[in-house]
């Protein structure tokens, strides 16, 4: 247990040493979800109908971009090396830098985006929606994103290679997502969207650090 | 009588389609040293890396203290220290915070302490609070090596690890691994350099590609 947390700590003390690239993530998620006000138009009825989806999108793409990072540097420095002759289960380290993902890449965009919902003209409740529902779900993306990370691990042009291996992963939690924030905006309770969201959260965290600690051992042998 | 030691039975790995080496056996008592020698590729990083567990044997088996590590990998791993051609420090943090780190992830104890001492024994205490980043080769190496120094586990596996060494760092590099061996304590070390390590037993294992 001691092992997570030094883990965790390590990683976000490694992240907060290296701002600029939480910032890229971020700053990723802005402008992707500024664009489409530019390009669509200012009518207010048109934005808050494409604003579920796109808002998600752009979470969804913006956790996708960091995902190469999640083990390349243990892997070319030889701490990942360390970590699987470890004697602590491998799982419970791949939770401690999925976490460690989490916190930096997927919080920031969740506390964000109630900001980025104003300019789509969202309702109050569809905010508050909005960000139970990438609270939810965003977790689940950094769980299965970890697979991806794992698989692809040392192979040439892995960042598209993810992009390809993850983003069908994606799709559910797209649908429950943007479909949470569009029922609010239609009068109709969300609850159903987001604990299939939570449910779909609990799953990967049970399932994916298995997936990802097997596919980190093929990776290095 | 069971052996206290490592021993490896008809070792044989397979990479790609191309055989690195087969019928490996050897047996290592406490205090006994293992040099394992050939050319560029022959295989002496894959057979190191086999032995703690990172790649798999296409055949054979490894005995530690007499049981097979496939049913305790978790013990022969909390009584084996490994390491390879990389450091394994994170170019972000000082010496002091990487050993912390590593040592905490490794399962072990370590205060701030026993730290600074053992970057002292390997004489890099004065970048100890430096990123390792502006470190030299050489000096990062020290900084991973000083590991050596914390540590109470037995088996040591070590892979080239007099490369980009100074002769003076080389000198307290033999001296601790002679102090682990007389303890008791087994290694098993690759290198190209002309080295002589006291042992009360010294076997060579040569690899040929």
């Amino acid at each position: 247990m001691r092992a997570v947390v030094t883990l965790l700590r390590r990683d976000l003390l490694l992240a907060f040493r290296r701002r600029s690239d939480v910032a890229t993530t971020l700053f990723f998620f802005l402008i992707v979800a500024s664009l489409f006000p530019l390009g669509v138009g200012p009518e207010p009825a048109v934005l808050s109908r494409i604003a579920p989806g796109v808002l998600w999108v752009a979470a969804l793409l913006a956790g996708m971009l960091s995902l190469t990072r999640m083990f390349a540097s243990d892997f070319s420095d030889g701490s990942l090396e360390q970590m699987l002759i470890a004697p602590q289960p491998l799982p419970m380290l791949v939770i401690a830098k999925v976490l460690a993902h989490w916190i930096v890449c997927g919080l920031p965009v969740v506390l964000l985006a109630p900001m980025i919902g104003l300019q789509y003209a969202l309702p109050n409740d569809a905010l508050l929606v909005l960000v139970l529902s990438l609270l939810l779900g965003t977790p689940a993306l950094s769980l299965i994103g970890a697979i991806g990370a794992a698989l692809t691990l040392g192979v040439r042009g892995s960042g598209l290679l993810i992009a390809l291996l993850v983003l069908p992963l994606y799709i559910p939690v797209l649908i429950f997502g943007a479909g949470a924030v569009a029922a609010s905006q239609h009068g109709v309770s969300a609850e159903a969207h987001l604990s299939l969201l939570a449910a779909f959260s609990l799953l990967s965290l049970v399932l994916a650090p298995f997936a990802t600690a097997a596919a980190l051992r093929i990776s290095v042998e | 009588m069971t052996s206290k030691g490592v021993t490896a039975v008809d070792l044989s790995c397979v990479r790609g389609d191309r055989i690195l080496f087969k019928h490996i056996d050897f047996t290592l008592e406490p205090g006994g040293l293992l040099y394992v020698l050939g050319e560029n590729g022959s295989g002496k990083s894959s057979l190191l890396r086999l032995l703690c567990g990172l790649i798999k044997a296409e055949s054979g088996a490894i005995h530690w203290q007499g049981a097979d590590v496939k049913h305790a990998l978790e013990v022969f791993q909390s009584d084996l220290l490994y390491m390879g051609h990389l450091n394994g420090l994170k170019e972000d943090m000082s010496p002091i915070e990487n050993l912390q780190v590593n040592a905490h992830l490794a399962g072990d104890n370590v205060n701030k302490q026993a730290i600074l001492s053992a970057l002292e024994a390997i004489d890099v205490k004065r970048c100890d609070s430096l990123p390792v980043r502006v470190l030299s080769q050489g000096q990062k190496k020290r900084v991973a090596l000083s590991r050596l120094w914390l540590t109470k586990r037995k088996l040591w596996i070590l892979d080239e690890p007099f490369a980009a060494l100074d002769s003076t760092s080389v000198d307290l590099l033999v001296s601790r691994i002679s102090q682990h061996l007389s303890n008791g304590g087994m290694a098993i070390v690759t290198t190209h350099q002309e080295v002589v390590i006291s042992a009360q037993s010294t076997q060579v294992l040569r690899l040929s590609a």
